[in-house]
């Protein structure tokens, strides 16, 4: 057989099933939106993640140290501060916050304004935001990043909030590991929609199948139109997914947005990017053809002629 | 060449169907595999189109032993082979000239190719110009001649019919037999199992007859038996 009438072969048995499929559309809508939903579970709880993440921000920020100084040191006292961390190898940044910036900052943002006016004395201690280099980004290096600061004098007190990053980390690494769970599941059950329609539509096929075997068809060639049925499937119930994916989002969108702008957050709802949804689509073949590759192996060679 | 070498075939229901058959039908001959319904004219049929294997015995189609035959290498093997059905056996689906087209699609010919040698097929059968219908738009013998073109369209050197007359009027059934002559003619070998004793007779062929799982008569060309 040449390569061309191989090819054009395997295109016309790819459109051939593809219209067999079509002209049964109810019972191929209820294949594919089963498999649609089955991939779209796994892809929102994905999403819900990969937003939170990003929602949640730059983690090296989380590591960011507050060193607040004595009330008693003067101006150039914290300058001195602040640039002999700066020496330091473990520092990557640091700002200041004078007490007074730190008093406007908070008159603006906590609606207190009136009754600040009423203090006589800025109870606010002059404030250094010390970031550390990417490196010692870790609980041992801020921690012993802490300790050095600490021991500096006229630093009242450092404080490092790592411990309900440590708490999201580990409940985002539970999600984590629930949505791969969730998506293997559910991955075996396309696998096992797509195989029992294909078993059900052989057994359909079955006089068309001992013929086809009677006049010298190979199982691989009998195989063939069930593996493209699978593969249209996969592709169907892949779009499904992808639509209902961002049917979701757009629903989502307007609550999300204005719980941000709550947060005073820039945050924007991030959608299922082009690469993804193509992964998704190749996914979605890949485990229908697997679905009806077991099943046509399986039940075309238990037919025979009789 | 088709031989047959004491040959038996007992079903999984226990029915002895074959019990020592030996016979040869040398290329390019047309013989008739006759006796009553049971004798087990369309067992040897489907051993010869290895649709079934034998119990014991062997069984040699152009002169392959089918024993050393594989279930992979079988498909390749009907390749080789024309079978007639009396039920026609066609696909109602799709129309006749892709039921024609089948055996030369399962063996991957081009396109343009398969278009030429249908309608080759189907004149042979006296059915040019009904590519388009499907099976059921066609009368009965009109079925069994598109069966008869699937079956010659990849122009294979064994020719092998189970009652291709069953259903048919006796006109009908003599038009058949003699479309099965002329394949004969150009040299296919043609076996065909029918227990229409009286329409053989008008042709003169070779008569196999089978009685209760057994050669009751090899027929004309003697030697048959010689191996």
């Amino acid at each position: 057989m040449n390569i061309q009438a191989y090819f054009a072969r395997h295109a016309q048995t790819l459109l051939g099933s593809l219209g067999r499929i079509v002209n049964q559309p109810f019972a191929t809508l209820m294949t594919m939106g089963v498999v649609a939903v089955a991939l779209a579970l796994p892809l929102l709880l994905s999403l819900f993640l990969s937003n939170m993440s990003a929602a949640t921000g730059n983690w090296n920020n989380a590591f960011d140290l507050s060193v607040y100084m004595n009330k008693k040191a003067s101006a150039a006292r914290v300058a001195t501060v602040a640039k002999q961390l700066r020496q330091r190898g473990d520092v990557a940044t640091v700002r200041v916050i004078t007490a007074d910036q730190a008093l406007a900052e908070f008159r603006d943002d906590s609606g207190f304004g009136k009754a600040l006016d009423a203090l006589t004395d800025n109870p606010l201690p002059d404030t250094l935001i010390v970031t550390p280099t990417l490196s010692a980004s870790t609980p041992q290096g801020t921690d012993t990043l802490k300790q050095a600061i600490a021991a500096i004098a006229d630093v009242q007190a450092v404080q490092l909030d790592t411990e309900w990053v440590k708490r999201l980390h580990a409940m985002l690494d539970i999600l984590r590991r629930v949505v791969l769970l969730t998506a293997g599941l559910l991955g075996a059950g396309v696998v096992l929609i797509v195989g029992n329609t294909i078993r059900l539509d052989i057994l359909n096929r079955r006089t068309e199948i001992e013929v086809m075997k009677l006049v010298g068809a190979s199982d691989g060639f009998t195989r063939r139109p069930f593996l493209y049925s699978g593969v249209w499937y996969g592709l169907g119930g892949g779009l499904m997914a992808l639509i209902m994916v961002a049917l979701a989002a757009v629903i989502l969108a307007k609550p999300v947005d204005t719980l941000a702008k709550l947060y005073g957050s820039q945050f924007r709802l991030r959608g299922l990017g082009f690469t993804t949804a193509v992964g998704v689509l190749a996914l979605a073949v890949g485990l229908a053809w697997l679905g009806s590759w077991l099943a046509a192996t399986r039940h075309i060679r238990g037919i025979e002629p009789t | 060449m088709i031989r047959f070498d004491q040959v038996h075939k007992r079903y999984a229901n226990g029915r002895e169907a074959l019990a020592g058959v030996s016979f040869k039908i040398e290329d390019g001959e047309l013989a008739f595999l006759t006796g009553h319904s049971g004798a087990g004219k369309s067992s040897i049929l489907k051993l010869i189109a290895l649709i079934e294997r034998p119990t014991r015995g062997q069984v040699f189609v152009n002169n392959q032993n089918t024993a050393a035959i594989k279930p992979r290498g079988i498909p390749q093997f009907r390749r080789s082979l024309g079978v007639v059905f009396q039920d026609h056996k066609l696909l109602h689906d799709r129309p006749v000239a892709d039921n024609v087209a089948l055996p030369l699609i399962i063996a991957g010919v081009p396109k343009r190719e398969i278009d030429k040698r249908v309608r080759a097929a189907l004149d042979q059968v006296g059915l040019l110009g009904k590519e388009r219908n499907r099976p059921l738009e066609l009368s009965t013998g009109e079925q069994q001649r598109v069966g008869i073109a699937r079956a010659v369209v990849a122009k294979p050197t064994l020719l092998i019919a189970d009652e291709p007359t069953g259903n048919l009027d006796p006109d009908l059934a003599l038009e058949i037999m003699k479309l099965f002559k002329r394949f004969n003619e150009v040299g296919v070998t043609v076996v065909i199992a029918t227990h229409d004793v009286h329409l053989i007779e008008q042709f003169g062929a070779r008569r196999i007859v089978l009685g209760e799982g057994r050669v009751a008569d090899p027929g004309r060309p003697a030697g048959a038996l010689a191996s």
